[in-house]
């Protein structure tokens, strides 16, 4: 056991020979924000995906919880306690926002009235509780986003797993979300993940940074750290001047 | 208790009531009805039951099969065949049926979910099983291959062989219409149907909330093609013969689909409007076709009154209708 | 003994062969129209069975051999199928396949039972003159009708590819194909390629059609055959591929030929459907189709 709540070790992956993620490893402690940045195509998704179950890694292993969680299927991995969003929202469009978040309850609530039950109650706290009866599909692009956290956290994970949830979104929405991650993090000590490319959420939430580039980590440390890093100030600041 | 009150959940009083008094109608419906128009409300049934078991994997977990009559073909063949060469009557050969049913949709499903086939690709493959049995059925003997299988037309009372006249076989498939409605309710309410509509929705979506999508999409398929037999029992024995070249045609499959589509997809009414739609418009049109006499007329009006419906409801008549009388049925 | 049976082989392959290209132009209507437009055509069987009335007519009221009538057949399906996917399919494209699944069924029914009002369910059939006529090639004899029916679809086939690679249309509607997206940005205007696809796709299955007519009567109830042979063969040699539908049309060909002197010819069907199911599962790009995953 090494008291890290997820554990990647030597994580790889590669499509039709590219090289898509290349001996990543790092760690996550219980209770603590991390996020992990880099340019577009890094690799970031494709780890995010590694973790959930969505690709099964060419070589290395996650633990959660020192349990190997790797090569598991998406749902046993939802099952050991990994929640998820996607970059690319994915709304069941043709329910109402209540019963999205139902389905994510259902995973531990088998009878579905306590599962509405407690899918409401997390629909108040991120907001969109007037828009519980909209179908999915008539949402704003920010609330699909809010969705997308919602379902994840009505599975009631340990680790969640946030894909650029901010992007999109407006500066004061950006600072609402960051307050309700904050908060949740502090009242239930859930572990969150995030790749953001947003760095004002990224500043505001995380202990850690773990910056990726072509696949490879070439950065770890405080967000304070990372900035003044200079492989991160060549491979990602100066190309993206949004710091 | 709970059940029924999980059953009636949130429906509207107006909607149980309306339900109630449907059931009372058809109840003492063939004291009331001549022979014809019992034989039109069977045929309603009828396709509004096998509608029902088709709705639950295209509507609820949304995996398209055109290959439905496969399943009502097992059904129907297994239990006349049971009959007409050991004498064992329906009530048991239906469990022969039903597992037979079971057991091929769930190696279709088997097949085409692991490889993961979607949409089109998955409906092709349920129509190859389904012609692949019909041209073997053509050349099995057991079945009366191509010439054949004929149940003795017998219309004495008997329960227990499941022969007689049609207000028997009305009742049969009363019953299995209305049980497969609530069954579809009742499924519709449970964990197992909202996973089927987040599957159907976005099925990596549902995964990485922890639905078992393989094991839900088998499910759905094994309930479907095992309720699917049960109508292939009946009509054998209500039409007392069957044929390889219809029972497994794919002219039978698209029959299987019509009335859900029509009606609406996912929903529960949808199969029973539609199979009154479809069913009172084939009867107007074989009237009409008979009076005017031109080979094939009956089916451009039938292909005329679904081009219509596909145009200007494509999502079905029962959304539309349900609005417009004020019952909407709750869009989960 | 073995010499007899393996001459009659070959000349079941030569048959089939024959017979295959034609299946291979039909198909190719059916590959075309989905490679574009990602419509599954349901109608296709009977638009070839509209195809061989049309020819059947030209023959027995006009006296207009099907080989002469045939650009002419071409020429009105292109016509009716860019009308036809101007008014009706048009506003299906991306909706979910059983919406198109269900106006594609309902345009089948009327199309095949028009047929059955105007001809009537006889079987007919077309006397060509040539019908007694064949080739010998080695010890092979070709049958003549079959012969000119195959060259034919080969040459239309490949006057397709000319169209598709080098005419500023086939490419656009290629590239739009491709990339529905990008072809509306560079300001392509899809609907009218899509409208120009469905009427290429349509004048391939009339004027395979007009051949098929030289080699077997028609009656209404071919329709649906020729919509599942049609599915087979595409998904055999790969949805959405040219070279895959015709050289699936020719394997189609060719393992019904065989499988109809090797065991019953009622059988052979269940040759393509089995042959069906193994490419769906193991290779479902086809045979010739490319891997997108």
């Amino acid at each position: 056991m090494s008291g890290a709540r997820l554990e990647l070790e030597g994580l790889g992956k590669r499509f039709r020979g590219l090289r898509a993620v290349h001996d990543v490893s790092f760690t996550v402690p219980g209770g603590a924000i991390h996020a992990l940045i880099g340019p577009n195509g890094a690799g970031k998704t494709t780890i995010f995906n590694m973790i959930a179950g969505a690709l099964a890694p060419d070589s290395g292993v996650v633990r959660l919880d020192g349990q190997v969680i790797s090569g598991f299927r998406p749902d046993r991995i939802c099952d050991a306690g990994v929640g998820r969003t996607f970059q690319l929202v994915k709304p069941f469009k043709g329910l109402s926002v209540l019963e999205n978040v139902t389905v994510g309850a259902l995973h531990r609530r088998p009878h579905l009235a306590e599962a509405r039950e407690a899918a409401a109650a997390i629909l108040s706290r991120l907001g969109l509780h007037d828009r519980r009866h909209q179908l999915a599909e008539s949402l704003t692009l920010p609330d699909r986003k809010r969705l997308e956290v919602a379902r994840a956290l009505a599975t009631e994970p340990k680790l969640l797993l946030l894909d650029e949830v901010m992007a999109g979104l407006r500066p004061t929405e950006v600072d609402v979300m960051v307050g309700f991650l904050r908060e949740l993090n502090q009242r239930t000590g859930l572990t969150i993940l995030l790749i953001e490319h947003v760095m004002r959420a990224v500043m505001a939430l995380a202990a850690e940074v773990v910056v990726v580039n072509y696949g490879e980590k070439v950065a770890q440390g405080t967000p304070q750290e990372i900035t003044r890093h200079q492989a991160v100030l060549d491979v990602y600041l100066g190309e993206q001047e949004a710091l | 208790m709970s059940f029924v009150k999980r059953l009636t959940g949130d429906a509207s009083p107006r909607i149980l009531w309306s339900l109630g008094i449907l059931l009372v109608l058809l109840l003492v419906a063939p004291m009331m009805l001549g022979k014809y128009w019992l034989s039109v409300l069977i045929l309603v049934l009828y396709f509004a039951f096998v509608g029902q078991a088709w709705n639950i994997m295209m509507g609820f977990a949304g995996q398209l099969s055109l290959g439905h009559a496969l399943y009502a073909g097992l059904g129907g063949y297994i239990a006349a065949g049971l009959y007409s060469h050991y004498g064992i009557g329906p009530w048991a050969g239906l469990f022969a049926a039903v597992a037979a049913a079971g057991v091929a949709g769930a190696i279709v499903g088997y097949l085409g979910f692991r490889f993961s086939l979607a949409g089109v690709y998955f409906a092709l493959l349920t129509i190859a099983f389904s012609e692949f049995t019909r041209v073997a059925f053509d050349h099995w003997e057991w079945a009366g291959g191509s010439g054949g299988l004929f149940l003795k037309v017998d219309t004495t009372t008997d329960i227990v062989n499941l022969r007689g006249g049609p207000v028997l076989f009305y009742y049969v498939i009363l019953a299995l219409a209305a049980g497969a409605f609530v069954l579809c309710r009742a499924l519709l309410e449970s964990r197992l149907g909202r996973y089927w509509l987040a599957i159907r929705e976005d099925a990596e979506a549902a995964q990485a909330v922890g639905v078992p999508v393989l094991r839900c999409k088998m499910i759905a398929i094994v309930i479907s093609a095992a309720l699917t037999a049960l109508a292939g029992v009946w009509n054998a024995f209500y039409y007392n013969n069957l044929f390889p070249e219809t029972a497994f045609a794919m002219g039978r499959s698209i029959e299987i689909t019509l009335a859900p589509i029509i009606g609406g997809l996912g929903t529960l009414f949808g199969p029973i409007v539609g199979a009154v739609v479809l069913t009172g418009l084939g009867e107007i049109f074989t009237d009409l076709g008979e009076a005017l006499r031109i080979p094939g007329i009956k089916q451009i009006f039938y292909g005329l009154a679904l081009l219509v419906i596909v145009m200007y409801r494509p999502a079905g008549l029962w959304p539309w209708l349900a609005d417009k009388l004020g019952l909407k049925e709750r869009q989960p | 003994m073995t010499s007899d049976f393996l001459l009659n082989l070959a000349q079941a392959v030569t048959k089939g062969l024959l017979t295959g290209m034609v299946y291979g132009l039909m198909a190719l209507g059916l590959s075309v129209i989905f490679g574009v437009m990602r419509v599954v055509n349901f109608a296709h069987g009977e638009m070839m069975v509209v195809g061989m009335y049309l020819a059947w007519m030209g023959f027995e009221y006009l006296e207009v051999s099907p080989l002469l009538s045939l650009p002419l057949i071409a020429a009105i399906f292109f016509a009716v199928g860019y009308g036809l996917q101007r008014s009706l399919i048009s506003p299906f494209i991306g909706r979910p396949e059983h919406q198109q699944f269900l106006l594609l069924l309902a345009v089948a029914i009327l199309l095949v039972n028009a047929c059955l009002a105007i001809a009537g369910p006889d079987s007919r059939g077309v006397q060509m003159e040539s019908q007694f006529d064949s080739y010998e090639l080695g010890p092979l004899v070709l049958d003549a009708v079959r012969l000119h029916a195959a060259l034919a679809a080969v040459a239309i086939a490949l006057l397709l590819w000319l169209f598709f690679s080098r005419t500023r249309t086939g490419k656009s509607i290629r590239a739009a194909a491709d990339n529905h997206l990008a072809a509306l940005v560079v300001g392509l205007d899809v609907r009218r390629l899509y409208a120009f696809t469905f009427g290429v796709g349509a004048a391939c299955v009339g004027a395979a059609g007009a051949l098929m007519i030289t080699i077997i009567p028609v009656t209404p109830f071919l329709a649906a055959e020729y919509t599942l042979l049609a599915f087979v063969i595409v998904i055999v040699g790969g949805l959405g591929s040219m070279t895959g539908a015709l050289m699936g049309g020719l394997l189609i060909g060719v393992s019904e030929a065989v499988a109809g002197l090797l065991v019953q010819p009622s059988l052979k069907s269940m040759f393509s459907f089995g042959l069906l199911i193994l490419v769906l599962l193991l290779r479902p790009q086809g045979l010739f189709g490319k891997s997108n995953s």
